[in-house]
């Protein structure tokens, strides 16, 4: 038998059932990491990302901070935080190092979205007596919303493949046997568990690319072609004729 | 300070095994090198000695190198090259000539079905498993192998002393201990096998002896040579039933010059003791002293420099 049919024989053992780590809670734990890791980036990122768009301010500072965070070993930082925040609050230590790596994407993703809007439909809305709120919640938010949608799912394809490293502190995430599989040799065991890490990855991302489909505001769609050409040529076109 | 210094070593470990594993793969080649030009001639030249990405092991292999320089011979240090997986190709090949190995953990890499526990057993077993090209020399009484620890409080309130007095006890029993000692003979199902010991299993990695102290697991694989056994007041428990691999610290040499290095090498094995070693890391992490340092003091003492 081939590595890989070892690896899938491995994932489908009844064995999996039991044990320090049972799949489905491995499975479980995995995702669980994943979503409040991304869901606690978007909560501060979103909102800061939103802000520097808006008004232009702290671009260049968010721009080196988070290009700078994206450099921060995430191996050390788990293994650090554990250290630091002691040991009974491994979950904390390890959120939080997997929350820091969420951050940049998600807020590169909010901030450009807002900027890439049109500067002429925001000075329409301010000329119909927008607040700065109002324009910020009903035009530059909904028409960013395509580009966060994307960094949200670059984040959290790089958050699915981090939390990997939870199982070198806890008997958590699909990384757990990867890591105890190195140990004793298991080399079906550490395929069985990347390629589950694989399959997340994918549904996690197929569920993203659907999203940012139905994300799309219908102003945007409506001004679409059927033939996929570029957001941007569509959305000026009708409003604005190319001078001759 | 001392969590700083557990972080630098942590980070400084991990740094280097990704080092080493990065560093292996180009490495064949010059074994193939290395190995013809030193085999061929019968004159041992240039020794290389290794060691693992671990404190004790490298103050061990310092040891080795130092006392092989005092004999006469040239010496190349390759430290700190992570783990088996990583170091054991470089010594097949012979691009390593000389390694501090620890007898079980080292059998149970080529022999894992093993069921030798004792250590003249094991140092038996582990002749017959090595590949060709590959020798032992005299194994040290200076163990540094797995064993099972309490806190002091917890051995006082359920008066254990040994892993059959936690048969029976009224309290709720988690062993933690890297991720893959749930898979050893020795893990949960050991316990369970041997002792009637019911456990459940947390992996806490590097911080098993922090996840003890603070009770997040109330038993935990430790070491035997660890400095922490002392400094945290824990209690090893004894283990009746040879449940534990036994692992002495031995000279895992390359077979061409096994003999040239074994005058040298064996003496230093000889005055090795289990408390020995337990002092020398001592030195490492409490008084925080280079290794080299901590070796030409050993050597000097022992009459062997």
């Amino acid at each position: 038998m081939n590595v890989f049919a070892d690896a899938i024989a491995w994932i489908f053992s009844p064995d999996r059932a039991s044990g320090a780590l049972p799949l489905s809670e491995a499975i479980w734990t995995h995702l669980a990491f994943t979503v409040v890791s991304v869901a606690v980036a978007a909560l501060i990122a979103i909102p800061a990302g939103w802000l520097i768009g808006h008004t232009g301010r702290g671009r260049e500072l968010a721009v080196a901070l988070s290009g700078a965070a994206r450099a921060v070993p995430s191996f050390g930082l788990v293994l650090l935080l554990v250290l630091v925040l002691g040991v009974t609050h491994k979950v904390g230590a390890s959120t939080t190092a997997f929350v820091l790596l969420a951050i940049p994407p998600i807020l590169a993703g909010a901030y450009s979205g807002v900027e890439a809007v049109d500067r002429r439909v925001i000075d329409g809305a301010r000329g119909v007596g927008m607040t700065e709120a109002q324009i910020l919640r009903t035009v530059e938010a909904p028409l960013g919303l395509p580009l966060l949608i994307g960094g949200l799912r670059s984040a959290t394809l790089q958050v699915v493949a981090t939390v990997t490293l939870a199982g070198y502190v806890g008997n958590w995430g699909l990384g757990f046997y990867i890591v105890q599989g190195i140990q004793i040799r298991d080399f079906s065991q550490i395929l069985g568990a990347a390629l589950l890490i694989v399959v997340l990855a994918l549904v996690l991302d197929a569920l993203f690319a659907l999203l940012q489909r139905v994300a799309l505001p219908r102003g945007v769609s409506a001004g679409r072609a059927p033939e996929n050409e570029p957001v941007r040529r569509r959305r000026r076109g009708p409003t604005a004729p190319a001078p001759s | 300070m001392r969590t700083t210094r557990r972080t630098a070593i942590l980070l400084a470990g991990a740094t280097a095994a990704a080092l080493a594993l990065g560093a292996c793969s180009s490495e064949d080649p010059l074994a193939t090198d290395t190995g013809d030009g030193d085999g061929g001639s019968g004159d041992p030249g240039t020794i290389v000695v290794g060691s693992q990405a671990y404190y004790s092991n490298e103050i061990v292999a310092e040891i080795y190198a130092q006392a092989l320089e005092a004999d006469g011979f040239t010496v190349e240090r390759n430290f700190n090259i992570g783990q088996r997986d990583a170091y054991m190709p470089a010594l097949e090949s012979g691009e390593v000539q000389l390694f501090p190995e620890y007898t079980g953990n080292l059998l149970q890499f080529y022999d894992p079905e093993t069921e030798a526990t004792s250590p003249d057993d094991v140092y038996a077993a582990l002749q017959d498993a090595l590949p060709d090209g590959l020798a032992v020399l005299d194994q040290s009484t200076a163990s540094d192998q797995d064993s099972y620890n309490v806190t002091k409080d917890f051995a006082d309130e359920n008066g254990v002393a040994s892993l059959a007095d936690l048969a029976g006890l009224d309290v709720d029993l988690s062993v933690g201990g890297p991720a893959e000692l749930e898979q050893r003979p020795y893990g949960p199902q050991g316990l369970k096998d041997l002792y009637g010991v019911d456990v459940s299993f947390v992996a806490t990695g590097d911080t098993t002896v922090q996840d003890l102290v603070a009770g997040t697991v109330n038993i935990a694989n430790v070491f035997s040579a660890d400095p922490r056994i002392q400094t945290e007041e824990l209690v090893t428990l004894d283990d009746p039933e040879g449940m534990f691999l036994a692992s002495n610290v031995v000279p895992l040499v390359n077979a061409d010059v096994a003999d040239d290095l074994a005058d040298v090498i064996n003496p230093v094995s000889a005055a090795l003791t289990p408390e020995g070693l337990v002092a020398l890391n001592v030195e490492s992490t409490v008084d925080q002293r280079s290794s080299a340092d901590i070796a030409a003091d050993w050597l000097a003492d022992n009459d062997l420099g």
